[in-house]
């Protein structure tokens, strides 16, 4: 479809008053040949955008090009349907907002912004969606726990047809062996009947198709065409599903590692597990029983992470005890009762059924004649304590992720010399741990990426079912500690996860966090030259490789972030909206004056997601800063191509600054290491710099994160203080 | 045929995730959020345990979220007035309160040049002044402005905002207006209040100035809050020398929050690592019944203990005492591994008050059943009205939008069910 562009110009806000806006059209109608271009006093108004719209349906204009405010406000105003590009030149708050008005620095600004604008639109089309072929809408839930069964009846429940995968012969995985449960609902303090029998009616009734004895072989495919090869017995079946939802839980802590707390020495010091078994098997016989909290968990030793669910199962198993003998002395050795939330009334109702809590380490457990002595360093008695004629000394020995048993992928050897040879930084990735739960056929391992402790759990508090293998969703104590209703809860938001990411594929949509992008990365294979950046650098694990290494893209594993198009020596990856030659067409648009004229460029890379907003704040705050700057948002930082930075250098720039987000160990990137990648190629540009006689000094990295504004102008004024010391480039009058 | 549609009661962290998360799967979702600014509460914190990273991080990947899905319509100001139907089926009436402000409104802030009125700025639970005209706060989405119409009354102005608008956005006669929407299911999250620190009368709240609570000092440790991101005695805007954190302020207690507040204690060690950080010398005590870190979260708690020097002392503060002269606080508590009362004095106190559901005070127009928290019981009253976040359960924000994942299901499943 031919391109028909029309630009406008608003001149509210002040934009009218703070810039020459002839001068700006002359930009778009001559430099640009813009057939149409037009100027209005609120373009957001009724009247504005009734202009637009008409162009759009008399004119067949089909590319509108907005010069005005932030595309982070009146969003939904400039909204002209999915066969229009729009695209947003920001005059307001990153122009008139933060630069003296009526200045030929900022005019020269405006202007380039719009060369910029028109440049980019002009590399763009509009994405076609991804379709797969023999789409599945079905989900497979591994695991038949309570957080399995939850989400495939609740996935059943939503209307879509669900697979149940369970390695044991009987459903119900550790909840299902308990005598009772803890309360799911107010008032929170009695003692429920075992939930799992009537949820293993649910999911038959909801007809959840479900496969026990059984384990995943392994899993093929992408989102919507998922393989499966299910084996039971000695057969194996293949399943195709749209998405998968992982729940194959926990194991308790391994208890003969507490030999310090006497168990494997003495038999009646058991685990919660061994405890639960006498119960349901109606052998609780006991007058005197102590719970010890933190058996492994919260320890440097064992299990540094508290196991979240061991305080109120051990109050539970107190209440067993108080219910079969009233009588019984029942005592609870704990650092904190971690009785969160509502489950507060249920440590209450243990304390009136006159269960004695201890706040202390238990220091020894000997035994004498089959009872059992603990002492104890009583941090509330302020002395150590003596307790004795203990029947049993339960172990609340915690738990650890299904995910974190077996043994770690190793690296595999890099595969030609130049890498082999090479000590080139890394970005860090979390190990995969051949744990035997999904046996993923993915270039990156057989499984999610374990995080700490093994967790494959998200990273980010906001987004809780992030995840690195898109269409896998980890739920219940296999992603993270969590008591039984925290469970319930898991398994279903994972099941929407799932459902979603199947409505989303099908749609040839990405999700999160990009939802909704239509772009998807298309590869000019005639090029490649198997070089495996992008396969090693994808933070999802979306590409594979065949034997020759050439990379397989699986589009609907992907969040069009980019980074493989950054990673690229060879150029050869794009997306429709967004490429390698759209960005260096927008560097080299910028015009570059002449070194007498005495006005630096400095060009800069920002990550959209946080430093653009801060740059907006910076604006809307009418914080000012240097008008040598020019900003191009990109999608991560790493999709940041080292070629843009030789066509920043090479044609005269100054410096380039690139502002993405944080990394390490508390990374805020939203592509888990795109900023840590941006800065690794970086690393490997100073050689380019040498070569064309300039400091390294000259292109750097930052991070901002979103509520840096207050920062911005400091940083961008000391980056040109410290550039105009280097002195100016001397490609410039080359260029 | 029943309704495919959704409304979401509440546009903070919990009524955002649940809205974006159906609407992602394919549904139409509405928002109904009573204030002019989607985000509630979480756009008030400085900073989220345990990665001390900043809530407008997430927000804006989550407006990004709902400025690219055409199936989501969110309405600022509005409330819920009625609701009438079944799962499947519901007629819900919204009152649209009045922003004064029209859509015109292009956010240039010129108005806000013009105003001659101040008030108490909400955002910042009454520590500064804003003007009467005036955008909520900086990342407000959306960037409308909004008039808080009693005080231009009040003050006897007529609108000297409406002279300086260019482009009469500005409506002083605006009207509360209703408006009806049938949808299939309702996900109500509402969230929840700070436990008025008014009650706890033995702490001083209200009466020493220098006794804050915990969602005040956020604000204070924020950059665009009202002191600039010092945190500073409120009765001198002294530096500070010594503070106490006061834990289980209402909750866990007979007589106010019977629950677990559940965040609290991870929010006063996050609060401990700002104090930290721009007092390094400061002496920082944590009173405590048990310190509630829960699963990985402990690691915060390890960190905190390791790099920010904090002193925990396990026991509840009984009472606070002022020393009128020079605004220093006595904490008086029993300190349970002393074995002792102790009395020490601090410059300032902050109160860790709880989480009270909004339904505590401002219950569901519909047949539902409520604990003696006033939190909602999921799964009783009426069918199609599913709840999430913390009118359910006090949660912490990973743990809301677990719950509010979850919700975003169950309310597809009532417009799957519902006839």
């Amino acid at each position: 479809m031919e391109k028909k562009i029309a630009v406008y110009i608003c001149t509210g806000c002040g934009i009218g008053d703070a810039l020459d806006i002839d001068a700006l059209s002359k930009v778009a109608k001559s430099e640009f040949k813009v057939p149409i271009c037009k100027t209005d006093g609120q373009l957001c108004g009724p009247e504005g955008v009734a202009l637009i719209k008409q162009d759009i349906e008399s004119e067949g204009v089909n590319t509108v090009v907005i010069a005005g405010c932030s595309a982070r406000v009146n969003f939904d105003v400039f909204k002209f349907g999915p066969d229009n590009i729009v695209e947003r030149i920001n005059l307001r708050e990153q122009v008139i907002w933060c630069h003296t008005a009526d200045d030929e620095d900022t005019q020269m600004l405006a202007e380039d912004y719009m060369r910029m604008g028109l440049v980019k639109q002009k590399n763009m089309y509009v994405p076609e969606p991804y379709q797969v072929e023999s789409f599945s809408r079905n989900i497979l839930v591994v695991g038949g726990g309570l957080t399995g069964l939850t989400a495939a009846v609740e996935s059943a429940k939503a209307g879509y047809s669900t697979i149940l995968v369970e390695k044991d012969a009987e459903l119900g995985g550790y909840v299902g062996k308990m005598y009772k449960q803890v309360p799911m609902k107010p008032p929170y303090t009695d003692l429920e009947e075992n939930c799992i029998p009537n949820l293993v009616k649910a999911a038959e009734d909801a007809g959840v198709k479900i496969y026990k004895s059984a384990t995943v072989e392994n899993t093929a495919g992408a989102p919507g065409m998922f393989d499966v090869t299910i084996k039971q017995g000695d057969s194996t079946v293949q399943e195709r599903v749209g998405a998968i939802v992982l729940a194959t839980g926990a194991k308790p802590y391994e208890a003969d590692k507490l030999g310090h707390l006497g168990f494997g020495k003495f038999p009646n010091v058991i685990t919660q597990s061994m405890f639960e078994e006498m119960a349901t098997a109606g052998k609780l016989e006991a007058s005197k029983v102590a719970f010890i909290q933190c058996a492994g968990s919260r320890d440097q030793e064992h299990l540094p992470y508290c196991s979240a669910a061991c305080c109120i199962e051990s109050i539970k198993q107190a209440l067993y005890v108080k219910e079969k003998n009233a009588e019984a002395n029942v005592y609870v050795y704990y650092k904190d009762i971690r009785s969160n939330g509502q489950y507060e009334h249920f440590y209450m109702k243990a304390q009136q059924e006159g269960v004695v809590f201890v706040k202390g380490d238990v220091t020894e457990i000997t035994e004498e004649d089959g009872k059992l002595t603990i002492e104890a360093d009583d941090k509330t008695m302020g002395t150590t304590s003596l307790a004795d004629e203990f029947d049993y000394v339960v172990l609340a020995n915690g738990m650890v992720p299904t995910a974190a048993l077996g043994d770690l992928v190793e690296e595999e050897p890099a595969a030609d010399e130049a890498a082999a040879a090479s000590d080139e930084p890394k970005a860090s990735t979390p190990p995969v741990i051949k744990a035997n739960l999904l046996n993923l056929a993915y270039r990156q391992g057989p499984e999610l990426p374990a995080l700490k402790y093994g967790f494959p759990d998200s990273h980010y508090i906001c987004f809780p079912y992030e995840t690195r293998r898109t269409g896998i969703y980890a739920a219940g104590v296999v992603r993270a500690p969590m008591d039984m209703l925290s469970a319930v809860e898991d398994g279903a938001g994972a099941a929407m996860k799932a459902v979603q990411c199947v409505e989303a594929t099908e749609m040839g949509q990405a999700v999160h966090p990009r939802s909704g992008d239509m772009s998807f990365p298309e590869f000019n294979m005639n090029r490649c030259t198997q070089c495996k950046r992008c396969t090693e650098e994808c933070p999802f694990g979306a590409i594979n490789e065949d034997e020759k290494g050439n990379p397989l893209p699986n589009p609907s594993r992907c969040r069009r972030c980019g980074t493989c198009m950054g990673a690229c020596p060879e150029r050869i990856i794009s997306f429709k909206n967004y490429s390698v030659p759209m960005v260096g067409n927008m560097v080299k648009t910028i015009e570059m004056p002449e070194e007498d004229e005495e006005k630096p460029r400095i060009l800069i890379f920002a990550c959209e997601n946080d430093a653009i907003p801060a740059l907006d704040m910076a604006g809307i705050n009418r914080l000012q800063y240097n008008a040598w700057v020019r900003i191009i948002p990109l999608r991560c930082l790493g999709s940041l191509n080292l070629v843009w930075i030789n066509d920043a250098m090479g044609g005269g720039f100054d410096g380039v600054l690139l502002m993405g987000c944080k990394h390490g160990d508390d990374y805020q990137c939203h592509f888990m290491k795109g900023s840590e990648l941006a800065e690794i190629r970086l690393s490997k540009i100073s050689e380019t710099l040498d070569r064309l006689g300039l400091e390294s000094e000259r292109v750097r990295a930052t991070t901002v994160n979103i509520m840096d504004y207050d920062k911005i102008p400091a940083m961008l004024d000391e980056f040109a203080a410290d550039l105009e010391e280097l002195g100016p480039n001397p490609m410039k009058d080359f260029a | 045929m029943a309704n495919k549609s959704i409304l979401v009661v509440g546009g903070g962290i919990s009524g955002i995730t649940a809205a974006l998360e159906a609407a992602e799967a394919g549904c139409e979702v509405y928002i109904a959020e009573k204030n002019p600014y989607l985000g509630g509460r979480v756009t008030q914190i400085n900073q989220y345990f345990p990665k001390l990273c900043p809530p407008n991080c997430g927000l804006e990947i989550n407006f990004q979220r709902i400025r690219n899905n055409p199936r989501i319509n969110f309405f600022t100001l509005a409330e819920v007035e009625n609701i009438s139907g079944q799962e499947g089926n519901f007629d819900v009436t919204l009152k649209i309160n009045p922003r004064y402000v029209n859509d015109n409104c292009t956010g240039c802030g010129k108005c806000v040049e013009a105003c001659p009125v101040e008030v108490d700025n909400p955002f910042n639970y009454g520590m500064n002044k804003i003007k009467a005209i005036h955008l909520p706060h900086d990342f407000a989405f959306p960037m409308k402005y909004v008039i808080k119409a009693d005080a231009c009354k009040e003050a006897g102005c007529a609108g000297k905002c409406a002279e300086v608008c260019e482009y009469k956005a500005i409506e002083p006669d605006m009207q509360s207006k209703t408006m009806n929407l049938n949808v299939g299911a309702i996900v109500w999250a509402t969230g929840w209040n700070p436990y008025d620190a008014n009650k706890l009368s033995y702490y001083g709240f209200g009466r020493f100035k220098n006794v804050v609570t915990n969602v005040m000092l956020e604000r204070m440790a924020a950059m665009n809050g009202p002191t600039g991101g010092k945190i500073v005695r409120p009765s001198d805007g002294k530096e500070i020398k010594s503070i106490a954190f006061v834990q289980c302020a209402g909750s866990r207690d007979e007589n106010h929050l019977k629950a677990c507040s559940s965040v609290c204690c991870l929010a006063s060690l996050k609060h401990a690592t700002y104090v930290r950080e721009q007092y390094p010398d400061a002496e920082i005590s944590i009173y405590y019944i048990d310190i509630r870190a829960r699963g990985k979260y402990e690691d915060f708690f390890t960190k905190v203990q390791e790099e920010a020097n904090v002193t925990l002392i396990k026991g509840k503060a009984g009472e606070i005492e002022e020393d009128q002269t020079n605004g220093q606080l006595v904490v008086i508590a029993e300190d349970q591994e002393a074995k002792q009362v102790t009395r020490k004095s601090y410059d300032l106190v902050v109160l860790a008050t709880g989480m009270a559901p909004s339904t505590a005070t401002a219950a569901i127009p519909a047949d539902m059943a409520y604990d003696e928290d006033g939190f909602v019981v999921p799964g009783a009253g009426t069918a199609g009205i599913v709840v999430a976040g913390c009118v359910k359960n006090p949660l912490d924000v990973a743990s809301a939008v677990r719950d509010a994942t979850a919700a975003a299901l169950k309310a597809i499943q009532s417009t799957v069910r519902g006839q």
